[in-house]
């Protein structure tokens, strides 16, 4: 019986709604995790640990490997050793993205991706945790209960005004913000965000940093990001990437002085200060 | 009114129901009440050609749920049409039992020609008009459900999966002209003679045959709309314009699109077995990949993702297509072939955007 549930999860018929263990403090595990695409690592022996409630950021050039740790962390990139694990009992390794999403990991794409067609509450609406079960996608009615939820995203990231909007009319970051209100409505315990405030205002990244500081605590949020400014004004806890490995972890002030560090990317050049 | 919202906000939609709504009463008025001496008479061969347009419209509203809503650009939907049609043609050619020219009373005349000396096991049972209408929605639904649930499933999307499904009618073409197959192979089945002990030849009949066909495209018009209305279409737009959004939102994308690719090919399947009784035949042609491009052609003509659009563009396109393959029968591809450049290039939205952008600038 054990064996045909499992081989159901292998092919993603039967999603374990399994609360998530994190008693030991630590959220998500990622131990030694090698993957290469034609010979060429881009991954390459990665050990990375998300304490729960934290808010990490991760750093590095391009091509350090930040996009595909993501792709692991959300399934959609199966790597080639190593293991992955959210809190202490679920392999993410064994699931496919939709479950992935579904037991509360949330990602943010570099690009703003919203639903452009549709509305921002009908965007919201569609990222609401359990919504996604085939059953629910014709007979559903929102209940009091999803209502609420809806609208304290909506005021959490500052749309209250735009519900009836259409997505595809929102500036720039209100379209970030309401990717990072789809996440919420996922209800996530791990948020992973990447390069949030890209072609945003001053204005603009200084709300997206309350925003993100705000949701730490409650979940753990990892940043990938390339302007140090920002990354200043978040993250205590930064990691930096290099050829697919970890380099250095610690605060920014220290990493900023560590001659390794620098070699390798904050001294490539003035951009990123 | 007592309309559900979803149907009361669809103005175009309730014009088209209300069009469908007059033909339905008035072509068999003008076919079956007026003398035929009348200026307003409908000949048989008029009501036949307008059904034969909607059946199109039909396809053309299949084709739009999974091309417009869904962004899957099917190529290959002629042949789940075709697919409903050979069903019902079975139907009528087991309907023709001793009357045939070989006088057989269980054979149809292609198998006697060929020797054959009893009917082919998936022949049994289409003899049951309830059997054959079962199968109308089964056998199309089946092949699409198990061509999308591999397609899908394997991730092929975008022109690869446009390909595979050009690919998958072509297949099924040359299967059918085999005359092994047990089809009729290059003829196909014809020479029908009734439908429920009813003529095929005979005016009601063909009436009758019709206002089907109008019902049929109302019903799987209000299907679609209703569908798109739900949280589902919702989740179709979403693959549409970002499946790897929905997919880290925690839709199973393959299944969705396995689902609704389904639906549509029984959508399309129905549309091909009012078609074959209305047409008299079904034969392989009908797989022909160019079917299949014609149907896409006349959503883009009409402006897709719309599903009124779908209908629009598949009756006037074709009613082009019949007065220039009439009047000018070499220019009909050429002519085609520039709708489609033009609409591409100039109307990206086709007629119904046209009229949308006319109704905003009012």
């Amino acid at each position: 019986m054990s064996e045909l549930v499992s081989e159901l999860d292998a092919a993603g018929l039967h999603t374990p709604i399994e609360p998530v263990d994190a008693t030991h403090g630590i959220l998500l595990y990622l131990e030694e995790v090698t993957v290469s695409f034609d010979g060429f690592k881009a991954i390459d022996n990665l050990s990375l640990y998300i304490g729960d409630g934290e808010l990490r950021c991760i750093i590095g050039p391009n091509g350090a490997g930040k996009t595909t740790m993501m792709d692991i962390i959300t399934g959609k990139t199966k790597p080639d050793t190593g293991r992955v694990f959210f809190g202490q009992t679920i392999d993410l390794l064994k699931l496919d993205e939709p479950s992935i999403a579904r037991i509360g990991i949330g990602r943010k794409f570099q690009r703003p991706t919203v639903i452009e067609p549709l509305t921002v509450l009908e965007n919201l609406e569609l990222a609401m945790s359990g919504a996604q079960r085939l059953d629910r996608l014709i007979t559903a009615r929102l209940t009091g209960e999803e209502r609420d939820q809806i609208h304290a995203v909506l005021d959490q990231i500052g749309l209250t005004e735009h519900g009836g909007r259409l997505a595809g009319i929102l500036a720039h970051g209100q379209k970030q913000w309401l990717e990072i209100g789809m996440l919420l409505m996922q209800k996530p315990r791990l948020l992973l965000v990447d390069e949030p405030v890209a072609g945003m205002t001053p204005a603009e990244m200084e709300r997206t940093a309350e925003l993100l500081r705000s949701l730490a605590g409650s979940h753990s949020v990892v940043v990938v990001e390339h302007d140090m400014g920002f990354v200043r004004s978040i993250a205590d806890q930064v990691t930096v990437l290099h050829q697919g490995r970890v380099l250095a972890e610690g605060r920014l002030e220290d990493l900023q002085v560590d001659p390794m560090v620098i070699e390798v990317y904050l001294g490539a050049g003035d951009a990123y200060h | 009114m007592l309309l559900p919202h979803w149907l009361f906000s669809d103005r175009a939609g309730l014009v088209l129901l209300a069009v469908l709504a007059v033909l339905g009463v008035g072509v068999p008025i003008l076919n079956l009440w007026v003398p035929p001496d009348h200026p307003l008479y409908l000949s048989a061969y008029t009501v036949t050609v307008l059904g034969k347009y909607l059946c199109y419209a039909l396809l053309a509203v299949s084709i739009d749920l999974v091309w417009g809503y869904m962004g899957i650009l099917t190529l290959g939907h002629a042949a789940f049409f075709a697919l409903g049609g050979y069903c019902l043609g079975m139907y009528l050619m087991r309907q023709i039992g001793a009357r045939g020219v070989y006088g057989d009373p269980v054979l149809p005349d292609f198998m006697v020609f060929l020797n054959w000396s009893e009917l082919p096991w998936y022949w049994h049972g289409f003899d049951h008009f309830g059997f054959a209408m079962l199968m109308v929605l089964v056998i199309p639904g089946l092949l699409a459900f198990v061509f999308g649930w591999f397609a899908f499933r394997s991730r092929v999307s975008g022109v690869y999966l446009s390909i595979i499904t050009q690919a998958l009618t072509y297949a099924l073409m040359l299967a059918f002209f085999r005359n092994e197959m047990g089809f009729g192979g290059n003829n196909g089945l014809t020479d029908f003679k009734d439908l429920l002990g009813f003529s095929l030849q005979a005016d009601g009949t063909r009436v009758v045959l019709f206002i089907l066909s109008a019902l049929a495209l109302a019903g799987g018009y209000l299907l679609c709309r209703w569908l798109v209305s739900t949280r589902m279409g919702r989740v179709l737009v979403a693959i549409r314009d970002s499946e790897d959004r929905a997919r880290f939102l925690g839709y199973r994308v393959e299944r969705v699109k396995a689902l609704v690719f389904t639906l549509s090919a029984m959508l399309a399947g129905v549309a091909g077995a009012l078609y074959v009784p209305q047409v008299g035949i079904i034969n392989p042609g009908e797989f022909a990949p160019l079917n299949s491009i014609e149907a896409v052609i006349w959503v883009a003509v009409g402006g897709r993702g719309t599903l009124v659009g779908a209908v629009i563009g598949a009756v006037l396109v074709n009613y082009a297509k019949t007065w220039l393959t009439g009047a000018l029968p070499e220019v009909w591809l050429f002519a085609l072939g520039g709708l489609f450049v033009t609409v591409t290039v100039l109307l990206p939205y086709g007629l119904i955007g046209l009229l949308q952008r006319r109704e905003k600038a009012a």
